[in-house]
């Protein structure tokens, strides 16, 4: 316990600092962009010099850049992350309104790649090299070829433009006035797709990693042993090499996060799904940097949090773990 | 048996997915190569009457979009760009992440912590968040395309070139280069980072593959450049008809799976190619 709590502690200030750059450099980037927040307000509303010159100061943008990054830790340290520009509305506010969305099609397709795709690793790694290994392997590279938003426009046009099973877009039906399963129901039908659109080519990513752990770990002689000691092959499969391959995957459930993130922003824009990534490309469109910086922000400690639940996951299954840092 | 002579290029031929790969590469350069040639007018001008079916006039074998453009000449047009892209694009993550993975692994210390925290830092935010951040904030054209998916691939690289790096400082002809007098800065990038670049060539073809179809997300929603024909372009066009054309939309998506699938059959061709010769396989 006490192993997991250290771990713990030493990746957490390690996270704080990467968080740090993170803010800095993005604060950075996005201060480069050519015309600020009034200019992007006035543009949609129009108004004379005076109201450009009250805004900017009632925004803090006619002070330094230091300062402004100043101002703006500050607010952060205090959970503010400003005001919209294209919303009118306290920033946090709005990605706290689309974040369970987000979520919600994260956790479904991450369930769905790495449940699906460690199955059928096992059944293509049972046996490498055999004819079910082949197709498998060549299936999940192609899978792997496809565009994630292509993927999806081709799923809406078979399943809710021809056959009509499924809704074709949004997160549920508007003003239905359903309640409780019902409700849960209608919502659980307008993820399928978008779903199944971002989970499968990640079922690939982990199909493979599956099938290429475990022909390694059939090369190992406590396996040759477990043979040549006559025990169900059915059980070396599953206790042994599978079990054995089954851990750098976990660790790839966190590196994939990240790009699990960036992935649902184009198939959140295929589906009109209002979630984080759709709000980041509204942001891009009504060129909204305050809030695109605040989206970029919710994304990274998202990122962050869920390695560090990888990471204490790691070390209560491999006891090895953190042992050898027990001095630092 | 296959003798320790035969050629990595031998080996390569012997796996039918290479060949296939390999095969889907040379049609996709070829595309690439003559579009100029066998279009010559701009592939975005008006060539017929807009929404042209496939197979009905011979000038316009795959019909025209919404806007009466040559489907086929926007097909072999985009092929260019994705192309260009995506060799452009490995290219500067693979230089980037050597570069920095060379000076972090070599330097040790300060040096390597404050990297790799940048490192760090850059894997943390979405790659993809952070290209779309960075086209609309410049501005979208070829060459910042490039420059953004770049910006958010190049943390692979670095880190495997840097692994590469701690293995080999300590070997022999390092102190030698040490003992002579050569400035760490020459050692580190004209003794170490040649010898530490085969891992990290090794991850190319995935790098190539992730920064055409980054491309393709970012022309789909509508931060490629203008100027050119993208295949992720004319996926968005033909979304506006996706009901009664759905072909606009998906022959440039079949385009776009079959090159990405030819470039990952290739590079594992050529990586199981250089795996036999080190006796891994």
């Amino acid at each position: 316990m006490t192993r997991a709590l250290r771990l713990l502690r030493r990746r957490l200030i390690g996270s704080v600092f990467v968080l740090l750059i993170v803010v800095v450099g993005s604060f950075l980037l996005l201060e480069a962009a050519p015309g600020d927040a009034v200019d992007a307000y006035i543009v949609s509303t129009g108004g004379d010099a005076g109201l450009v010159e009250s805004l900017r100061q009632h925004w803090g943008l006619d002070q330094s850049e230091p300062t402004r990054l100043a101002n703006y830790l500050w607010a952060l340290a205090h959970l503010d992350l400003g005001q919209s520009v294209a919303f009118s509305r306290p920033i946090r506010d709005l990605i706290l309104e689309r974040l369970p969305n987000t979520l919600l099609l994260m956790v479904s397709a991450t369930a769905l790649s790495f449940g699906l795709g460690s199955l059928l690793g096992i059944v293509a790694g049972a046996r490498p090299g055999s004819a079910r290994d082949r197709i498998l392997s060549i299936g999940s590279l192609a899978l792997y070829a496809v565009p994630g938003f292509w993927l999806g426009l081709v799923l809406s046009v078979v399943f809710a433009v021809q056959l009509r099973w499924l809704p074709i877009a949004g997160i549920e039906s508007i003003a239905s006035g359903k309640a409780g399963f019902a409700r849960a129901a209608d919502i659980a039908s307008h993820l399928v797709l978008p779903v199944a659109a971002l989970g499968f080519i990640y079922l690939a990513l982990y199909l493979r990693m599956m099938r290429a752990g475990m022909a390694e770990v059939w090369r190992q002689d406590f396996v040759r042993a477990l043979i040549a000691r006559g025990i169900p092959r059915r059980r070396i499969v599953i206790r042994h090499v599978a079990r054995n391959a089954l851990l750098p995957l976990v660790t790839m459930l966190g590196l994939q996060s990240a790009q699990m993130l960036g992935g649902s922003v184009v198939i959140e824009s295929v589906f009109s799904m209002p979630g984080l990534g759709r709000l980041a490309q509204e942001a891009v469109a009504a060129r909204d940097t305050p809030l695109l910086l605040g989206i970029i922000l919710v994304s990274a400690v998202l990122v962050v949090l869920v390695n560090l639940a990888v990471d204490i996951a790691y070390a209560f299954l491999d006891p090895r773990v953190g042992t050898s840092e027990a001095r630092t | 048996m296959r003798g320790p002579g035969m050629s990595r290029m031998a080996r390569f031929f012997r796996s039918p997915e290479a060949i296939a790969g390999a095969l889907i590469l040379a049609a996709l350069a070829l595309m690439a190569l003559v579009a100029p040639l066998l279009f010559s007018s701009d592939p975005l001008a008006i060539a017929g009457p807009p929404l042209t079916p496939p197979f009905q006039d011979w000038a316009l074998p795959l019909g025209t979009d919404r806007l009466g453009r040559d489907v086929l000449a926007e097909l072999f047009h985009g092929a260019r760009t994705s192309l260009v892209v995506g060799l452009a694009a490995a290219a500067a993550s693979l230089a980037i992440g050597a570069v920095v993975g060379t000076l972090a692994g070599f330097a040790g210390g300060l040096t390597d912590e404050v990297l790799m925290r940048v490192t760090d830092a850059f894997q943390t935010v979405p790659g993809f968040l952070l290209a779309l951040a960075f086209v609309s904030v410049v501005g979208p054209s070829l060459g910042v395309v490039v420059a953004a998916i770049a910006l958010s691939a190049w943390t692979g690289p670095a880190r495997v070139a840097r692994a590469e790096v701690l293995s080999i400082r300590e070997r022999d002809y390092v102190a030698g280069a040490r003992v002579i007098g050569m400035h760490p800065l020459e050692i580190a990038f004209r003794e170490v980072l040649p010898n530490a670049l085969p891992p990290v060539l090794a991850l190319s073809s995935v790098i190539v593959a992730a920064a055409i179809l980054t491309e393709a997300a970012l022309s789909f929603l509508g931060l490629g450049d203008p100027n050119r024909v993208t295949w992720g372009g004319m996926i968005a066009e033909g979304r506006a008809v996706l009901r009664s054309q759905p072909f606009l939309s998906i022959v440039p998506g079949v385009a776009l799976v079959l090159t990405v699938l030819g470039i990952y059959l290739a590079g594992e061709g050529a990586v199981e190619g250089t795996a036999v010769r080190r006796g891994l396989s």
